[in-house]
């Protein structure tokens, strides 16, 4: 439970909150304020994962998001969160943290062997391993490489937490909050303008070192400490910690992931444990910092291999002391702010490696002051096993330069400009040789960066330019902005030269991607072999790859690759970075998008009737239908056949809600719906209903329905129930931008009237009583394919004499509310008529008989023509299709046409989707095209025929009725012997309509 | 995540609206030829750069919008009715969006 690198003082640590936590199993104490590393850390636990591909021991090497090697499993059970970044884990008193990608245990990794096959595992090492033979791909190579691969597991229980979107506006939005962005805030707010301020970490500051680094002659700590009063106080300022801007998007649009309670074990307060922010900003200042860059030499991944910023991050702010006896190798000057760190609070520095021959002024004091400053020196090779032990040195030109024993390695090879969100716009990052780093080009959008994600790494810079960017942001925004004061001060004011050295000489194994275990040989033999592009070295090797995108590796990878092609860094260029930022849980997108709340449920106003009668439901769309209303014990076969055999026997009801409901109105309507449809309109009487086809432009069927007048200027239609929105979106382009003459107007009316379908021999004698004589449903005074409106109680209700069954059959329709008291009159007065419900399966039986097509049919592939409707084209008129409908292959001969199919023994059953073919030595050439000679689209085991029937398109159609087909069903490997007839099956005259 | 002004209803969001293709495409008249329906129906240019398209605003006043667009930067610069001529930038100006 000690904590023995926990240094006595300072930090901003809350040392009267210990937690207790534990790490693969075991417990350790830390203290509110730390995150997993520090804590971990301050307990002298340095191995903190194995790599991805060798298995290698791994520490971290960061205090950040971009940490590539510290990636551990949080939590347990349903709450078990997978690939996580222990440097940014927030430690909270019970939280279980454990390792990834080692077994059986972290210290003995039985895949470790890896590492002695490394000669092998090389760039390209799948590709050229699991190749041949083929046979071998799905049931050997893949289970190999799947058991190899990946990181984490995902919690196998549904996630008990939830998740929010929420959206913001503002003026400024400012990303990062370290001294460019305290700055930038600071003005941007002094203007009035709205201010959004988004910090990653849950502190403020960045990367300022708290007593080190000097503000206005103040510690740092004292400066963010009054940025953050003074931020606090301004009410037209927002500042979110916790929170991670990682998407750039078009319009300015910025996204965010705002961590709300992953510091905690359990969201309290029904608070979501993430939020998602989608903020529309007017202008934006980037001042997300930079990223200090490793060095590449021999065995640089060992752990207690750490980036200097980190260590002085570790030290400073949670009181750690990673190492007691720490070696520092730089190629810059930024190092020696963690020198001056280290000996402030008493740590050992063996020995400062300087890659510069000569002194910068910055080394020139450390030497003054006695620090083991050695010049023109790069680490050699790290040793150790499971943390680092002693460092070998060399001279640039590789000669040796003796060893030092020491617990921490402290290494900086440069700094990046994080230039992440700027390279999501599209703006490609250019060179700049002086600092070693690429920067941001000329914005595209409404942005500017500031600070060091601009190369302005000198504290001085990046709090005179993020002052200034938050000022000039505010005035580009439309802000009214007064004269700007002056910057605040420090005393760093330059950055001091840098001297990279890419690839320390040696011929072991140095990491350039630590999280997918690239290293320095991988790039030059991707080279080698070809791969001289920047983006295919990218794929080949999958340098960049892994969840930090390359964060710490990008500069070094590419600087390696130019240097085996002998070229400079700018000729090789970059690879584009892309959202998301840092890795974003798939929760945060879906948000409240899951389970019931993914998509709206529609029930018809009926529904409650459905479920008294013990309805199955399914889907259409969004919509819940009754598929079948089974009795007890009764199998979904035999309900169906029982629903579909009893219609034509007394009567059936169905709800028919569902079906898209147009009001069309205005002097033109008629026209309208002439040009819309391929028949004609203008004859049809107030009072009548007619079929309609519709075609899309390109000449094909679009959608079918009924539709009637019900006065002269005054039409109701009605679509499918899949294409109802399609069908009204369809109608407005025509009426808004193709006919804006027409005087027409239109609304979907599909939720305001709900509709009941009766269809039996007995349905007039039940609606007569249902309604009580409200409407006469005589022939003569409702005939066929008539159309009345009548007052039923004080609602309005209209009934349609039209039929989908083929028999006497009405539709009715009623205002929304009143659907469950017209289901209930209409059940009630049927009972002595025998009147069932009937589902959606029973309907289908039921058209079928009929020949009637239906959306299996309309799968926008077919012409009237095809489905038998090629009469239905007016001549005497231009419609909506015409002049593509008869085009050459559209009016083919040889096109499938629309047959009945009737199995030609009464036992076997036919298959949706089987394709039609001549004869049984065709089944194993049914993918030859020329051996299927049509297709299946509905099927039903039909009472009145005793057999399977269905429907389906066939070549010669109509030539083939009375001839036999094989229809073959691959799926199931299934053949069965059909007839081809027509497919009016069931009383082709039509006679029953009449009742 | 484009924000649109509709004629109608102001600056919406982009998620009430529903692209909808091509809008310098004008329907041949009803009697036009089968060659003119033919490039009404399918010949599309696929510009990189300034574009006018329609999207209609399904969720909001359901009316079909003539959008500029720069199908590169996605920048907006004129939105109008269905008869309106709207002015479109020359092929080599786009930029902050």
């Amino acid at each position: 439970m000690s904590q023995k690198n926990r240094l006595p003082n300072g930090g901003t640590i809350i040392r009267e909150r210990p937690v207790t936590f534990s790490f693969d199993g075991k417990s350790y104490s830390g203290f509110e304020g730390d995150t997993l590393a520090s804590a971990l850390l301050a307990n002298g636990v340095h191995l903190m994962g194995r790599s991805f591909k060798y298995h290698r021991p791994r520490g971290c090497i960061s205090a950040d998001s971009h940490e590539p090697n510290a990636i551990v499993e949080l939590r347990t059970g349903a709450r078990r969160e997978p690939n996580t970044r222990a440097t940014t884990a927030e430690l909270y008193d019970g939280l279980e943290a454990k390792s990834q990608n080692a077994w059986p245990s972290l210290k003995f990794d039985y895949l470790s062997f890896n590492q002695l096959l490394s000669p092998f595992l090389t760039a390209g090492f799948y590709y050229k391993t699991f190749m041949w033979p083929a046979s071998f791909w799905e049931p050997i190579y893949e289970k190999i490489i799947r058991n190899a691969a990946g990181l984490g597991s995902a919690a196998t229980e549904p996630d008990p937490d939830t998740y929010e979107h929420a959206h913001a506006h503002c003026d400024v939005l400012i990303a990062g909050a370290g001294p460019a962005g305290l700055a930038a805030a600071l003005s941007a707010g002094k203007t009035g303008a709205r201010v959004i301020l988004v910090e990653e970490n849950a502190f403020l500051g960045g990367q300022l070192a708290l007593d080190h680094d000097k503000i206005n002659g103040k510690p740092a700590a004292d400066w963010i400490a009054e940025a953050e009063a003074r931020l606090s106080k301004m009410t037209n300022v927002t500042v979110m910690t916790r929170t991670v801007l990682f998407g750039y998007y078009d319009h300015n649009v910025m996204a965010a992931l705002e961590r709300v309670n992953d510091h905690v074990a359990v969201p309290q307060n029904h608070e979501p444990r993430q939020r998602m922010w989608t903020i529309r900003a007017k202008e934006v200042v980037i001042a997300s910092g930079s990223q200090e860059r490793p060095m590449v030499f021999d065995n640089n991944d060992k752990p207690g291999v750490m980036l200097t910023t980190a260590v002085r991050r570790y030290v400073d702010r949670f009181a750690v002391a990673p190492g007691r006896y720490i070696a520092i190798c730089t190629n810059n000057d930024d190092a020696y702010k963690t020198a001056d760190v280290l000996r402030a609070n008493g740590i050992e520095i063996a020995v400062i490696c300087d890659a510069r021959e000569t002194a910068s002024s910055v080394a020139q004091s450390a030497i003054d002051a006695g620090l083991p400053v050695e010049l023109g020196v790069v680490p050699a090779k790290a040793h150790g096993w499971y943390q680092v032990s002693s460092l070998s040195m060399q001279r640039l030109d590789g000669s040796p330069y003796g060893s030092v024993n020491c617990d921490l390695i402290a290494v900086s090879g440069g700094h990046s400009a994080d230039v992440h969100l700027v390279s999501q716009t599209g703006v490609a990052p250019v060179w700049r040789e002086d600092i070693q780093s690429f920067v941001p080009d000329t914005p595209m959008r409404r942005e500017r960066s500031a600070g060091a994600s601009k190369g302005s790494f000198a504290l001085a810079d990046c709090l005179k330019e993020g002052h200034e960017a938050g000022h000039e942001a505010a005035k580009s925004a439309g802000i009214k902005v007064g004269k700007l004061a002056a910057a605040p001060k420090a005393d760093e004011t330059e950055y001091g030269p840098i001297h990279s050295v890419w690839r320390c000489p040696g011929n072991g194994k140095a990491f350039v991607d630590f999280q997918n275990d690239v290293s320095a040989k991988d790039i030059t033999l991707a080279e080698k072999e070809g791969y001289v592009s920047v983006e295919h070295a990218k794929r080949y090797t999958t340098l960049g790859m892994a969840t930090d995108q390359g964060k710490t590796s990008n500069v070094n990878g590419l600087a390696i690759l130019a240097e085996a092609r002998g070229q400079s860094i700018p000729e090789v260029g970059t690879t584009r970075f892309r959202p998301p930022y840092s890795p974003i849980a798939i929760g945060a997108f879906a948000g409240h998008e899951r389970g019931m709340t993914f998509q709206p449920i529609r029930r018809t106003a009926m529904h409650r009737c459905h479920e008294k009668l013990g309805a199955v439901f399914v889907e259409a769309g969004q919509w819940l239908r009754p598929q079948y209303y089974p009795k007890p014990g009764e199998e979904i076969m035999a309900a169906i056949w029982r629903e579909s055999d009893q219609v034509r026997k007394t009567a059936g009801m169905c709800d028919v809600s569902t079906l898209g409901k147009i009001e069309i109105f205005g002097p033109d309507s008629a026209e309208f719906l002439n040009r819309l449809y391929i028949n004609g309109w203008k004859l049809l009487a107030p009072g009548k209903a007619r079929y309609g086809l519709m075609l899309r432009e390109d000449g094909y069927v679009f959608d079918d329905g009924t539709t009637s007048r019900l006065a002269d200027d005054h039409f109701f239609m009605t679509t499918t129930t899949a294409n109802a929105a399609r069908v009204l979106a369809h109608m407005e382009h025509y009426s808004q931008v193709v006919w804006p003459d027409l005087n027409v107007h239109f609304c979907s009316a599909t939720e305001q009237w709900c509709g009941v379908a009766v269809a039996g021999p007995n349905a007039r004698t039940i609606l007569d009583a249902a309604f009580a004589g409200a409407q006469d449903m005589s022939d003569e005074a409702l005939p066929f394919m008539g159309v009345r409106e009548f007052d039923w109680n004080g609602a309005k209700a209209r009934i349609f004499r039209i039929s989908f069954s083929g028999e006497l059959a009405y539709e009715v329709n009623v205002p929304w509310r009143y659907g469950e008291a017209m289901w209930d009159s209409i059940w009630e007065a049927g009972h002595a008529h025998g009147l069932i419900p009937y589902g959606t399966e029973a309907l289908s039986v039921l058209r079928i008989e009929k020949g009637h097509v239906a959306g299996n049919e309309l799968d926008g592939r077919t012409t009237a023509a095809d489905m038998g409707l090629g009469k239905m084209m007016s001549s005497k008129k231009e419609f909506i299709g015409n002049r593509m409908a008869h085009r050459e292959g559209m009016v083919d001969p040889s096109r499938a046409e629309l047959v009945g199919i009737k199995i030609a023994q009464s036992e076997g059953r036919l298959r949706g989707g089987a394709h039609l073919i001549e004869t049984r030595n065709d089944t194993n050439t049914v993918l030859d095209p020329d051996a299927s000679k049509g297709w299946v689209t509905s099927v039903g085991d039909s009472p009145q025929l005793g057999c399977w029937i269905g429907l389906g398109y066939v070549q010669g159609g109509t030539a083939r009725h009375g001839m036999k087909m094989i229809a073959h069903y691959p799926l199931r490997d299934e053949q069965i012997e059909v007839e081809i007839v027509s497919p009016h099956f069931f009383d082709p005259k039509g006679e029953r309509l009449h009742g | 995540m484009h924000q649109i002004y509709c004629p109608w209803c102001g600056f919406r969001d982009e998620a009430e609206f529903q692209y909808s293709g091509d809008a310098t495409k004008k329907r041949p008249k009803e009697n036009g030829s089968e060659e003119a329906f033919f490039d009404y129906v399918y010949v599309r240019e696929n510009p990189k750069g300034w574009h006018t398209e329609w999207w209609h605003h399904v969720g909001g006043c359901r009316q079909w919008v003539k959008v500029v667009r720069n199908t590169q930067t996605h920048e907006i610069v004129a939105t109008g009715k269905p008869d309106d001529k709207l002015p479109v930038p020359s092929a080599k100006k786009g930029g902050r969006s």
